[in-house]
């Protein structure tokens, strides 16, 4: 089958292409890519011609930090759920954590996982392994087997690993796969059972609070067990201004670090809890204007290397309960892409450089071949109207997680066309 | 009246809402010294009282107050064993105000408790305590008192004293007295003040001494016997040497000063008996009152138009 877009507005960082052009797609690769100096040598009749006139023609994006909960918590989401989500949102690859029931911590349940993403997925979906069985920090998993397996990381994910010398192996060993460990920057015994940002507000509202230092003694902690032995570390969803410091100062001195961070880390504040808001509950906690200042900041001068989502639906059973009890999360895929727009209108990041933190910087962390729209590569391609506003309703979302904090909120920017896994989704 | 369907915290409420509400416990103190103590203006109302905490004196003050206002009252503890059972909070809430629950008198060890069932229920919901949150009724019941004693409240100096980060009467008096006008200082160990609080405008002391001097009321705190295990303080006994008061700090804060305890008391570790049972304490005074205090919002509360 042979796929013409024509006359986009091209964004595509991995070959600096930034410029109007059309693309043929044949049998679900990307064939040949033109721009205004040169037209597609191939002119003969295609199956289906989009006209772009007006759009961004982006690669799919690609989001390294999804809870798709299957298997286990179907009725929080499904690989078919959350993928169809993810698609709608214009990402055309997941990477789903490993914190399911089981836990994917064997190959088996790799296995598992990436058969039925390859059977009902809407989308290219590479699981994440726990780097310790049962995340439980004790025992090293079968990194190896994972891998083979088709595990692209490793993470042990909200359940990070407490004990230093766990974490110096697991960035020790990892090295033989060339594999990242993904970190979730928690001292569990300093923030202990708290449930948002520790301040004024906390203290007002009668919640326990987690200090920003819950965050930024493992950062600091990770960073140093990754240059003492060279393992590849990804810090996920870096959310106050000491942790981009500490990472800023370590890329610096050549430690081999990446970081993510995600939309409502830049987007809003812990003033979200105020009226005890369980929408607003996510881990990390969401903070203060300072640290969205430093974020910001850090995604601009690229020390946040990354904009993942942390996609945690939930259901809406357990988000209505007592604010200590609901669980933490923020069903992000669909909100995404919108909230981050908002960085290029606000001129903090151009469209390629948040195309890079989407598309390509993942890729390029996770070592695959995508993110891009290089011949040969696979046609994931997402085509945007930022002409297009939407009203974020929750009903009107295809993950079966409606807990988002920005519900209402009017966002600017929506994929129209997403072509992932050589079908094409219009969107409306 | 008081424009609003329930009470929550004393964060939301204005002056001159917490100026009615002691005005009218003012009225209804006159009915509790009468000989019959009861007034008709409830009749047919029902009250829940919806306990998910073990509490005697909160609940039976509500209890009584009720009865008091001719309202019909359930008392339906949740004891642990059917959270257990896995009724979720929403759905006990809905069968109370199925039952005919005009209010709902809520305790839970959660904060926001009280506010995620007003928004899902027609009854009045009223905060009898919600985790570390609030505790508005007592805080009224304390302003109620101190403005009995003292004739005003503007321009008092009021020290509370204690275990600050975990009482939600600690953070509701902080509201109420310093909308009315005194100056709050806090005293306590610095785990149990949070550094962040004196962003609501109160001075913070952690000498005892410092704290105490020319004060025109105490408010001591109970100090809970488990926070020793968790490192807020090394022992009860050192505690009560730093922070327990005595006759001598006593002495230190104005010669008409008055002591005040939310009860329960826990005799010579946050107080000494000779103080809490001595000529300025108003311990007391402070259950009496609380009576009058929660007629007062219930009654506020019920002529509000739905």
């Amino acid at each position: 089958m042979k796929i013409i877009i024509k006359n986009g507005h091209i964004i595509d960082p991995s070959q600096g292409i930034d410029g109007v052009g059309d693309i043929l797609i044949e049998d679900g690769k990307i064939k040949e890519i033109s721009t205004q100096h040169s037209a597609l040598s191939t002119s003969s009749s295609a199956h289906r011609t989009i006209d772009a006139i007006g759009l961004y023609v982006l690669p799919g994006l690609i989001d390294m930090h999804t809870h798709l909960r299957d298997p286990g918590f179907e009725y929080k989401e499904t690989i078919k759920t959350g993928t169809k989500a993810a698609v709608k949102g214009g990402f055309t690859t997941v990477c789903c954590m490993p914190n399911t029931y089981p836990v994917n911590d064997n190959a088996s349940v790799t296995e598992f996982i990436i058969r039925k993403a390859a059977q009902e997925g809407h989308c290219t979906v590479l699981p994440i392994g726990a780097i310790t069985k049962g995340q439980k920090g004790e025992e090293l998993a079968e990194i190896g087997t994972m891998r083979n397996e088709g595990c692209i990381a490793f993470s042990d994910d909200g359940r990070p690993v407490m004990n230093s010398l766990m974490m110096r192996r697991a960035l020790e060993y990892s090295k033989a796969f060339n594999v990242p460990i993904i970190s979730h920057c928690e001292d569990l015994t300093l923030s202990e059972d708290g449930v948002m940002n520790e301040g004024l507000l906390s203290v007002t509202l009668g919640l326990k609070g987690i200090p920003s230092e819950a965050e930024e003694i493992m950062v600091y902690r990770d960073l140093s067990l990754s240059k003492l032995t060279g393992g590849r570390l990804h810090i996920a969803h870096v959310s106050t201004e000491g942790s981009v410091k500490l990472i800023r100062d370590a890329k610096k001195r050549g430690v081999n670090v990446t970081a993510e961070t995600c939309p409502h880390y830049f987007s809003i504040t812990e003033d979200a809890v105020t009226g005890y808001d369980t929408n607003a509950k996510v881990n990390p906690p969401l903070r203060t204007e300072r640290d969205i200042k430093a974020i910001k900041e850090g995604l601009q001068d690229g020390t946040i290397d990354v904009i993942a989502t942390d996609h945690a639906p939930h259901h809406m059973d357990e988000k209505l309960q007592e604010f200590d009890k609901s669980p933490s999360g923020i069903s992000g895929l669909e909100t995404a892409l919108g909230l981050s727009l908002r960085l290029v209108e606000g001129g903090i990041l151009t469209m390629g450089q948040l195309i890079e933190k989407m598309a390509l910087n993942p890729a390029r962390i996770l070592g695959i071949k995508r993110g891009t729209l290089q011949t040969d590569t696979n046609a994931d391609v997402v085509l945007l109207d930022m002409n297009r506003e939407f009203t974020v309703e929750v009903d009107r979302f295809l993950s079966k997680g409606k807990n988002t904090p920005f519900r209402g909120w009017i966002l600017k920017g929506m994929p129209v066309i997403t072509i992932s896994k050589g079908r094409i989704y219009e969107w409306q | 009246m008081l424009n609003r369907k329930d009470l929550l915290g004393i964060k939301e409420l204005s002056k001159d809402e917490i100026n009615l509400i002691l005005d009218t416990a003012a009225g209804f103190k006159d009915v509790l010294g009468r000989d019959i103590k009861k007034v008709p203006t409830l009749r047919g109302k029902t009250a829940v009282n919806l306990f998910f905490e073990p509490s005697t004196r909160t609940r039976t003050s509500f209890e009584l107050a009720a009865k008091r206002l001719s309202t019909d009252v359930i008392n339906f503890s949740v004891p642990t064993s059917s959270v257990v059972k896995g009724e979720s909070l929403i759905d006990t809430a809905l069968t109370v105000q199925a039952l005919g629950a005009d209010f709902i008198i809520i305790r839970h060890s959660s904060a926001g408790v009280p506010h995620l069932l007003a928004k899902k229920l027609r009854a009045s919901v009223i905060n009898a305590g919600d985790g570390t949150n609030e505790h508005p009724t007592q805080a009224l019941l304390d302003a109620f008192t101190i403005r009995e004693k003292k004739g005003r409240i503007e321009g008092l100096e009021i020290a509370i004293v204690g275990d600050i980060i975990h009482s939600r009467v600690a953070k509701s008096n902080i509201y109420c007295l310093t909308k009315l006008g005194a100056r709050v200082r806090l005293i306590g160990p610095p785990t149990l003040i949070p550094e962040e609080i004196r962003g609501t405008g109160v001075e913070v002391f952690h000498d005892m001494e410092a704290g105490l001097k020319d004060a025109d009321v105490v408010i001591m705190l109970r100090i809970q016997m488990e926070r020793q295990g968790k490192g807020f303080f090394p022992s009860t006994e050192e505690y009560s040497k730093n922070w327990g008061l005595t006759a001598e700090r006593f002495s230190l804060a104005k010669d008409d000063a008055i002591v005040m305890h939310p009860g329960p008391m826990n005799r010579g570790i946050e107080i000494t008996s000779e103080i809490a049972d001595g000529p300025r304490s108003v311990i007391l005074e402070q259950v009496t009152n609380g009576l009058a205090v929660r007629m007062a919002v219930m009654y506020l509360l019920a002529g509000v138009k739905r």
